[in-house]
């Protein structure tokens, strides 16, 4: 049955291609009793930065249809208290860890790297581009192909660990970006981080969030996330995509693999049922059973034509 | 704490607000005041997130043993669901989440200060307190008479009881700021525990400090999650040093807090208004400076949503 769900994301194996997103699990004693972290594929981490950050005030998270819009301002403790107080424990568990990397200049995303590089027990590291480039004019990473691959080519270069570029779905072409990416070095890519949005409440007449705006996740941005990992699966069939954006149920997870993902990853489904990846993994198994496949793998380029041949509507 | 599937007893209205009661051993046996549980909303709407709810009443003998009861308001699709359910319905229940007010070693005159729907958990924590033969005096308030709590509750647990309405339908017209001081100096409260608005417990650390008497608040701020992993519930606290503050987890460190602690004039400064301050879309989440007690402080909407809708 395990080795039913194991995946090779070309070096990295995975016993279920079912992981926590970045943010969603940050602090295993406080889930105790709610989620048996062990069964999980892999855990990546919130996004760390060199420096503490603190965040701006609340409210920092509000309802949109089918969705939740979300500005924590990249709240973290920064890389040097997150070795000593919180990586160890997510190490300790066993569970391949993935630790995501933030930073709002080129030489930030490369210490926080090199103060992860002696680390035994990373599984790979996920480089979060959606931050602001400020040595840059602010844009984000994810959102110029040229800032992007230039921070995913030197984090690449630096460290032993494959590195997964986590794009944004908001550019005006992400095949154009993972190219960029891939051509620098990328291992893999994470397809897709939140997406900029905004929530106003009209009686208000304000934001919901302090923040003004935040990132919308959840099932609201899972077709966006389906049609990426799509385009770009089509375009790099040999390149590792963990699929996130939506993913809440069996379904959504084999719908992220069809569209391309050798893997996925839960967040948002996670805030609201912390269990929700185990569920996920055993539909998984279900499908593949039932479909008669022996591998999450062999989903993957398995979506069909939109339009069925002649012979298959008549069955 | 565990995730449990809890069958509702009894959906009740008081008032303007409604009061459903489960059967949730395994959280009623230890939940303390204070803490609350995640609600899920059902599976296919809209709304996605579970709503956060202070525990107003737990059982743990007798007839109702197991049982625990919790209140809201309606104002919105997930809360006119809830409203809906029925006895004998199951829902999914998380809990018992985040840290309760302690209870005083050696002061025993306390004084409880709600608002609203919020006066259930002080309920709760009157019947600890008077079990341990500390003196409970109480002011409630509400917007209306319909808005006030259960105040046949109070005038049960408390020696003192002091009703106001913002409207005078019920008790006396005024604001729970104009009262404390005199309520305060009357009973002799040497501890006040305080649940509501933000500016209402504010105004209850503002009193506290000037008194010299120690004071604990249970904030409602807008939850992801409810058991520390998401970071959107937090608050400014200030830190040992007095000098800076720390975006703390209200679910996980509160939602009870010391009222001294918590960095007010960051979280409310006294210029709520603020306009969509030209969040970009690089800005709105571009990292900020480290915070500092006197620096930046940043207004944000004030609005709050325990027991309530998402906002």
């Amino acid at each position: 049955m395990k080795a039913m769900l194991d995946v090779d994301l070309d070096g990295i194996a995975l016993r279920s291609p079912v992981m926590a997103a970045s943010g969603c699990l940050r602090s295993l004693k406080d889930i105790h009793g709610l989620l048996d972290v062990r069964k999980l594929g892999a855990i990546v981490t919130p996004s760390i930065t060199l420096e503490p950050l603190h965040g701006g005030p609340g409210p920092r998270v509000a309802e949109s249809p089918s969705g939740i819009l979300t500005a924590t301002g990249f709240q973290n403790p920064g890389i040097e208290a997150f070795l000593v107080e919180e990586l160890p424990s997510l190490i300790r568990t066993r569970v391949p860890v993935i630790v995501s990397v933030g930073g709002t200049r080129l030489d930030e995303y490369l210490r926080v790297a090199t103060d992860l590089a002696l680390i035994d027990g990373i599984a790979a590291l996920e480089v979060n581009l959606a931050f602001p480039n400020l040595e840059r004019g602010g844009a984000r990473f994810a959102h110029r192909a040229d800032h992007a691959a230039e921070v995913i080519g030197a984090v690449s270069r630096m460290t032993r660990f494959p590195v997964f570029a986590k794009l944004s779905a908001d550019v005006a072409d992400i095949v154009d970006v993972a190219r960029a990416c891939i051509d620098a070095g990328a291992h893999g890519l994470t397809l897709i981080n939140g997406v900029p949005g905004m929530v106003i409440d009209v009686d208000d007449e304000r934001p919901r969030l302090a923040a003004g705006t935040g990132w919308v996740s959840g099932p609201a941005i899972r077709p966006l996330a389906q049609r990426a990992i799509f385009d770009v699966s089509q375009a790099f069939p040999a390149i590792p995509i963990l699929g996130c954006g939506g993913i809440s149920d069996g379904k959504s997870a084999v719908a992220a693999m069809l569209a391309g993902a050798w893997a996925v990853q839960v967040g948002t489904a996670m805030l609201v049922q912390p269990d929700v990846p185990l569920e996920i993994t055993k539909d998984v198994l279900r499908h593949l059973r039932k479909t008669g496949l022996d591998s999450p793998s062999e989903l993957r380029g398995g979506l069909r034509s939109a339009q069925p041949t002649a012979a298959e509507d008549e069955r | 704490m565990k995730r449990i599937s809890a069958e509702v007893l009894s959906s009740r209205t008081f008032g303007d607000h409604q009061s459903i009661t489960i059967v949730a051993p395994e959280i009623a046996e230890r939940v303390r005041p204070g803490q609350f549980v995640q609600v899920a909303m059902p599976p296919d709407r809209e709304f996605i997130l579970r709503r956060p709810f202070a525990v107003a009443k737990a059982s743990r003998e007798g007839g109702w043993a197991g049982t625990l009861e919790f209140a809201f308001r309606s104002q919105g699709a997930a809360t006119d669901w809830l409203g809906s359910v029925r006895a004998h319905q199951f829902l999914d229940v998380i809990g018992p989440l985040g840290k309760g007010f302690a209870a005083p070693k050696s002061r025993t005159t306390c004084l409880l200060v709600g608002e609203s729907v919020a006066i259930g958990q002080l309920y709760f924590l009157a019947e600890e307190l008077r079990g341990q033969g500390k003196r409970v005096d109480m002011i409630v308030w509400g917007r209306s008479q319909g808005d006030v709590y259960k105040p046949i509750e109070g005038k049960r647990l408390a020696q003192t009881f002091a009703l106001l309405t913002g409207d005078g339908s019920m008790g006396l017209r005024g604001s729970i700021e104009q009262a404390l001081p005199g309520i305060a100096e009357r009973c002799g409260s040497d501890v006040i525990y305080a649940a509501g608005s933000r500016s209402m417990l504010r105004a209850v650390a503002r009193f506290a400090q000037e008194v010299h008497i120690p004071s604990q608040v249970a904030v409602q701020e807008s939850m992801g999650c409810g058991w520390g992993q998401c970071f959107t519930c937090v608050i400014p606290m200030v830190r040992r040093d007095g000098a800076h503050y720390d975006n703390v987890r209200s679910c996980t460190e509160g939602p009870v807090f010391n009222s001294s602690r918590v960095a007010w004039d960051v979280w409310f400064p006294p210029e709520p208004a603020r306009p969509i301050d030209a969040p970009s879309p690089q800005g709105a989440d571009a990292p900020t400076d480290p915070d500092t007690v006197d620096g930046q402080a940043a207004g944000s909407p004030g609005s709050t949503s325990m027991e309530g809708d998402v906002r």
